[in-house]
C-alpha cells in the first residue's frame, strides 16, 4: 500500500533522486522545495552529500561572504544548482525579470540573481517551477536573464538537466535545445501536461508515472528534513509539515 | 561614534551610491527609517547583490532614483510590493544585474583597478542592457571563449548593521564577508551595530579574523535591535508578525504611507 504524501513531498523526494551520488549541492533564494530536496539527499548519502544553502546558518559552510558560491561554481566545485523563471520556454531560456518590454514590464519579477552565471558552471541545473502553466513554460520568453545553450565558443561545462514543475519531470536535451516528457505526477495525465505547456517538446510514446516516495523516504521527510529547512524556510515547514521547530 | 542615528543619515548625501546588503546579511534598518525620515532623495542602491526590505521601502519612500541589483527579494513574504510599483510607473531607472557580476564589480574597486572578468553572461539580455560590461577575450591566449568585463563599482556609502563593534570604530561581521567587500569597495561605510564590544575588536585573533577595520569605516553609532524588523545572523530572527504586517499595507500607496507615519515618522511607537 502507497501512502498519501502530499505535493511538495513528491517534489522533494523527486529532485532528491536526481542528486544521490553528488558530492556538492547548493541551493539559492527562495527555494524551499529544492533546498528540502538537496537536505533529503544528504540524509540518505551518509554524510557524502554537502549542501550549501544561502540564507541558512546551520547548512552553509562557506566563509567568504556571497562570492563564495559564484567562485566555487567557476572552479567545478558544485555539481548540483536550481533555477526556476517567471518564464521558461522550450530551449529553457529563463526570465526572472519580468513580462513585457524591458524595463517598463507589466509583471516585474525579483531579478536575475546568479542565473546568468551559474546556468553555465555548474553541470547539473536543476530548473523547478512548481506553477506549470502556458503562461510560464512559454514559447519563448520575453527577456532572457540566462540563455538555455550557448554557442560552441562560449566557456560552459554547465546547463539545463531537468525541469520539474508540479505536474511533470522533462529531461533536457543540449543538442536539441529541447524539453523531453520524461514523467507525469502521480493523479495529473499526459494530455493535461501538453494543455498547460505552452512550448513544444518531444513527448515519447509510453510516459511513465513519476515515482511516489517510499515510506522511508517520507518519514525522513517529515522528520529530519522538516526540521532542517525550517531553520531558513520557517513559513514553509510551517504550511507543509506543521513544523514550527524554528519559534522554538 | 556618532551621536545618534540621524548624525549618521546625515553623512548620506542626497544622490549617493549606497551599498546595501540583502536581508539574511546585516540590515541597518533603523538608518534607513532615519534616512526616509530625514527624506533624502536621488539615491543610487546597490544590492550586493540582491536587496529586501530596506531597498523596498527607499523606493517606495520616494529616495531612489536608481536601483542597481541582482534582484530585489524579500523571501517568503512574497513580491516587494513598492519596488514593484515603481517599476510598473517607471519611477526608478533600474540597472538590472546577476550577482557574481556586482561582487566583481566591487573586487575590481578594492584592489584599485577598473574593471574585473566574469564568466558567463553571455547570451542574456542583461549584457544589451549594460553600457558597463562588455565582451572581451583572455589578453593571454589561454581561454578562447568570449569573457565578461564588469567595470568597477564604487559606492559613496556602504551602509551596513553589525552585531558589534567596539570602541576604537572597527566593527564586527563574522562570517558575513560580503560585508567586508562591501567596505573595502566603499569610499566610505556607516555602521549601526546591536552591542559595544568592551574592547579591540583587533587585539583578539578569533574576533579580528571577521572584523571590519575602522580604516574603512567612517561613522557609528549604536543602535539596539538595529536590524528589526529584519533579522541579524546569529542573533535575531525577522519579525514576521511586522513584515506580514507591512507587507500587507504596502500592497497600496497610501497603505505604504500609513505603514511610514506609524514606524518611521513617529520612531518612539516603533522602537
Amino acid at each position: 500500500m502507497t501512502a498519501t504524501f502530499q505535493p511538495e513531498e513528491l517534489l522533494i523526494s523527486t529532485i532528491a533522486d536526481m542528486l544521490d551520488g553528488l558530492g556538492h549541492v547548493a541551493i539559492g533564494a527562495s527555494s524551499p522545495i529544492p533546498g528540502g530536496a538537496a537536505l533529503l539527499a544528504r540524509a540518505r548519502s551518509g554524510g557524502s552529500l554537502r549542501v550549501s544553502m544561502l540564507g541558512s546558518e546551520d547548512h552553509n559552510a562557506f566563509t567568504n561572504g556571497g562570492t563564495e558560491l559564484f567562485d566555487c561554481a567557476a572552479q567545478g566545485r558544485i555539481d548540483a544548482f536550481f533555477l526556476g523563471g517567471g518564464q521558461i520556454d522550450g530551449a529553457a531560456n529563463i526570465n526572472l525579470v519580468g513580462i513585457g518590454d524591458y524595463p517598463q514590464t507589466k509583471v516585474r519579477f525579483p531579478g536575475s540573481f546568479g542565473s546568468a552565471y551559474l546556468y553555465f558552471l555548474v553541470p547539473r541545473v536543476i530548473l523547478f517551477r512548481e506553477e506549470h502553466t502556458p503562461r510560464v513554460l512559454v514559447p519563448k520568453v520575453d527577456f532572457i536573464s540566462a540563455p538555455g545553450t550557448s554557442a560552441p565558443d562560449v566557456y560552459r561545462p554547465g546547463g539545463p538537466y531537468a525541469l520539474v514543475t508540479g505536474r511533470c519531470v522533462f529531461d533536457f536535451d543540449k543538442a536539441q535545445a529541447r524539453f523531453r516528457l520524461k514523467s507525469v505526477h502521480p493523479g495529473h495525465t499526459v494530455e493535461e501536461v501538453a494543455d498547460m505547456t505552452g512550448f513544444d517538446c518531444d513527448q515519447p510514446d509510453r510516459v511513465g508515472e513519476t515515482p511516489a516516495p517510499a515510506a522511508e523516504t517520507l518519514e525522513l521527510i517529515r522528520g529530519r528534513v522538516a526540521d532542517e529547512i525550517a531553520e531558513t524556510y520557517p513559513a514553509f515547514a510551517a504550511r507543509v509539515f506543521n513544523n514550527t521547530a524554528s519559534a522554538a | 561614534m556618532l551621536d545618534d542615528i540621524d548624525a549618521l543619515a546625515a553623512r548620506v548625501p542626497d544622490g549617493a551610491k549606497v551599498a546595501l546588503p540583502p536581508d539574511y546579511s546585516g540590515c541597518a534598518m533603523a538608518a534607513v527609517r532615519a534616512l526616509i525620515k530625514r527624506g533624502v532623495r536621488d539615491l543610487h542602491l546597490i544590492g550586493v547583490p540582491s536587496v529586501g526590505f530596506q531597498g523596498d521601502m527607499l523606493i517606495g519612500a520616494g529616495c531612489v532614483a536608481t536601483l542597481e541589483t541582482a534582484a530585489v527579494t524579500i523571501g517568503e513574504y512574497g513580491l516587494a510590493p513598492c519596488f514593484t510599483r515603481a517599476i510598473k510607473a517607471g519611477t526608478i531607472k533600474m540597472i538590472d544585474g546577476t550577482c557574481p557580476a556586482i561582487h566583481a564589480g566591487l573586487q575590481a574597486a578594492e584592489k584599485g583597478i577598473p574593471f574585473m572578468p566574469v564568466r558567463g553572461i553571455v547570451g542574456s539580455d542583461l549584457l544589451e542592457q549594460r553600457d558597463d560590461w562588455m565582451v572581451g577575450n583572455d589578453p593571454f591566449g589561454d581561454d578562447q571563449g568570449p569573457l565578461v568585463l564588469v567595470k568597477a563599482i564604487t559606492p559613496d556609502v556602504t551602509l551596513i548593521h553589525a552585531p558589534l563593534a567596539d570602541r576604537h570604530g572597527n566593527a564586527w561581521i563574522g562570517v558575513r564577508r560580503e560585508m567586508m567587500v562591501m567596505a573595502h569597495a566603499a569610499k566610505t561605510t556607516l555602521v549601526t551595530f546591536d552591542k559595544l564590544y568592551d574592547g579591540d575588536l583587533l587585539a583578539d585573533a578569533e574576533m579580528a579574523a571577521g572584523t571590519i577595520p575602522a580604516l574603512y569605516i567612517g561613522g557609528l553609532t549604536q543602535v539596539e535591535n538595529g536590524a528589526w524588523p529584519v533579522g541579524l545572523f546569529g542573533a535575531y530572527p525577522a519579525d514576521d508578525t511586522h513584515l506580514r504586517a507591512y507587507m500587507e499595507m504596502a500592497r497600496t500607496e497610501e497603505g505604504f504611507q500609513a505603514y511610514v507615519n506609524a514606524n518611521v515618522l513617529d520612531r518612539k511607537a516603533a522602537e
